[in-house]
């Protein structure tokens, strides 16, 4: 009972924090775990991400939704460090991410999973589990060459390896190859698999991608319950029962840059997401004779530029 | 048909020099390609600035034979290095197109002409296995025994060269069984599986990279200094692309990501080899097949392994050590 009345504790109290926040993008929060700004990511002319300001707020569960090619994903690289910002700069609890390379980004707290799941395919569960790990005193190539320097540690994240797949009812599946198992198996494994780091900000990149609805439940179950442990949550999600369900809040992106921010409650009838995910004019149906001023407009405007050019 | 010789040289070949060079060199190529998933095909470089750092070291500069053994060694380190710094942060191809090209560089460096003082050219050098031969506790002689009617004799030296080989061998396959049950290992075979995988849980993948490289390149080295102890010469085509590919034969054969699969796969490599090549040119002699000349016996062996190893991938795609649950991973 004790552990409920905690877990609902966090529950409200990321709902109070979030009461009455304005719905601009690039809030400020109380206390952001968090911090980016003017981040920008060029490939060739397309500017891929420009997102001016944002915040997640500590101990919350945050969606990050938007159309197909808003640049949700691209963004996650940026912060994760597995892709370089062309500019801009990023804190994490204070600290400056920018420029730090993927894997110390992970040691800091802050570890991402992947779109397309990447489960380890000729590694067993448990190994893929262990491998997680931070600190381990058998990765150095001199210690690893005496047991005897390593393996009471390895007992020890064996047991908390043990723990988690036992929560996350992979316990049956210990000595079989990830490779072997089904896709909804591989995302828990990879979920699991980042919690062995000890993380303070987990950022999942689409958890329920190719997941079928039976194991959908339990995922949100897990979701939910990192949040109860005090972890903070950033994901990327296209399902907007799920984003309604598990999120505390809301950051919409739309060509790749913030275009809106609120709680999940309410955030699909602002107006700025209708109109990114619809188009401004979705409901105004052009008539042919607005159709033809425009054209006309548009066709004045190049000739304008075609004489400049060739004045010059 | 010579029956006892045919069988003598091809026991003897399951132990002998050749076999226990490239097992050292193919332990190598699996702890980079078969644990570590990255494709070096310059393996004969390591095994080329091995020998020839012995043979210029003594020959040339005229140090002791420890002090050649030590600059192979070193040589071997840097090569590694040279190598992965601009490859190992990019895909896994380029490492093998730098490999290829990086191993035909040295190799045409050891034979060409503006370093014929050095490297001897096309002739290489010789001469230098007198301090390695003063070490042998064996005194001059033969040494073995009769298997029936089938003598099976090494003389001192080959005895001597195949003692320290086979030692070797069993402190790598040591090193390569500790290494790759611990954590250490735990990374290596994680990085062949994914590298994105892996640094987002926090490991310095390009560094493991390079142990990897490094490791693998100063063991494929010891095969290099084998195979000049062992003729007492090193010549600069030894080291061309087709013994590295021999190598990932042996690899394959006896089963990637296995510690015994390099050494069992070079010892059958070279078995099937000797065992051909002896009855060809022995039925060519005798007259049983007339349609081919003794040369073309020795060239058509190569075919018949060729043959041989595309039905082993075909019915044993994972060797003979290899795991088949893991081969119909890689199928999805």
């Amino acid at each position: 009972m004790h552990a409920e009345t905690t877990a609902n504790d966090r529950k409200a109290a990321a709902t109070a924090v979030f009461k009455d926040m304005p719905r601009e993008p690039g809030v400020p929060k109380p206390d952001p775990i968090l911090v980016v700004d003017n981040v920008v990511r060029r490939f060739g002319g397309l500017t891929a991400v420009d997102v001016e300001h944002v915040e997640i707020q500590r101990g919350a569960i945050t969606a990050l939704i938007g159309p197909n090619g808003a640049g949700k994903t691209t963004f996650f690289n940026q912060l994760t460090g597995f892709d370089t910002a062309d500019s801009g700069s990023w804190t994490f609890n204070g600290r400056a991410m920018n420029g730090v390379p993927p894997h110390k980004v992970a040691r800091n707290g802050m570890v991402r999973t992947f779109q397309l799941t990447k489960a380890l395919s000729r590694l067993t569960v448990i190994e893929n589990m262990r491998l997680g790990a931070q600190r381990q005193k058998g990765e150095n190539f001199w210690r690893a060459l005496v047991p005897a320097f390593w393996t009471g540690q390895e007992d020890e994240i064996t047991e908390r390896a043990d723990d988690l797949l036992r929560r996350f009812k992979l316990d049956a599946k210990r000595e079989d190859f990830a490779g072997s198992l089904s896709g909804g198996q591989r995302k828990l494994l990879e979920m699991a698999r980042a919690l062995m780091v000890e993380p303070e900000l987990v950022m999942l990149d689409e958890p329920m991608a190719g997941v079928n609805p039976a194991l959908t439940q339990s995922l949100l179950g897990h979701v939910k319950d990192l949040r109860e442990q005090g972890m903070t949550v950033l994901f990327v999600e296209h399902d907007m029962d799920m984003v309604r369900d598990i999120s505390d809040w809301v950051i919409v992106m739309a060509q790749g840059t913030v275009i809106a921010e609120g709680p999940p409650s309410t955030i699909m009838s602002d107006e700025r997401v209708v109109d990114a995910y619809l188009g401004a004019h979705h409901d105004a149906p052009l008539s042919d004779s607005e159709l033809q001023a425009q054209l006309q407009d548009a066709e004045a405007e190049l000739e304008a530029e075609i004489e400049e050019e060739t004045q010059k | 048909m010579d029956w006892i010789t045919i069988l003598s040289t091809t026991i003897k070949s399951a132990v002998g020099v050749e076999t226990v060079l490239y097992a050292l060199a193919a332990i190598g190529i699996n702890i980079h390609f078969g644990y570590t998933g990255l494709l070096n095909f310059g393996q004969a470089a390591f095994m080329a600035v091995a020998g020839y750092g012995l043979a210029v070291t003594v020959t040339v500069m005229g140090l002791p034979f420890w002090v050649g053994i030590i600059v192979g060694l070193v040589a071997a380190a840097v090569l590694a290095l040279l190598l992965g710094i601009p490859t190992l942060h990019l895909r896994a191809d380029y490492l093998a197109i730098v490999t290829i090209a990086g191993a035909e560089i040295i190799r045409l460096v050891f034979r060409s002409v503006a370093f014929k003082d050095i490297f001897g050219g096309s002739d290489g050098r010789r001469g230098f296995g007198t301090g390695f031969q003063e070490l042998n506790p064996f005194p001059p002689g033969d040494y073995g025994f009769n298997l029936g009617p089938i003598p099976l004799f090494f003389a001192h030296w080959q005895l001597w060269v195949m003692l320290v080989g086979w030692v070797l061998i069993a402190v790598c396959c040591l090193i390569v069984y500790l290494v790759m049950k611990s954590p250490w290992g735990r990374v290596l075979k994680a990085i062949r599986e994914d590298e994105d995988a892996v640094r987002s849980l926090g490991k310095n993948v390009f560094s493991y990279k390079m142990q990897s490289l490094v490791l693998g390149g100063v063991i494929g080295c010891l095969g290099g200094f084998i195979y000049g102890l062992a003729y007492g010469s090193v010549q600069p085509d030894v080291f061309g692309t087709e013994t590295t590919f021999y190598l990932y034969t042996m690899v394959i054969l006896g089963g990637a990501a296995r510690v015994f699969g390099p050494v069992v796969g070079s010892m059958l490599f070279w078995v099937l080899l000797v065992l051909l090549n002896g009855t060809l040119s022995e039925a060519v002699a005798a007259g049983v097949i007339t349609f081919i000349d003794a040369n073309q016996a020795g060239a058509l062996r190569y075919v018949f392994v060729g043959l041989g190893l595309i039905l082993l991938l075909v019915f044993r795609p994972q060797g003979i050590f290899g795991d088949k649950r893991e081969i119909a991973i890689d199928a999805r």
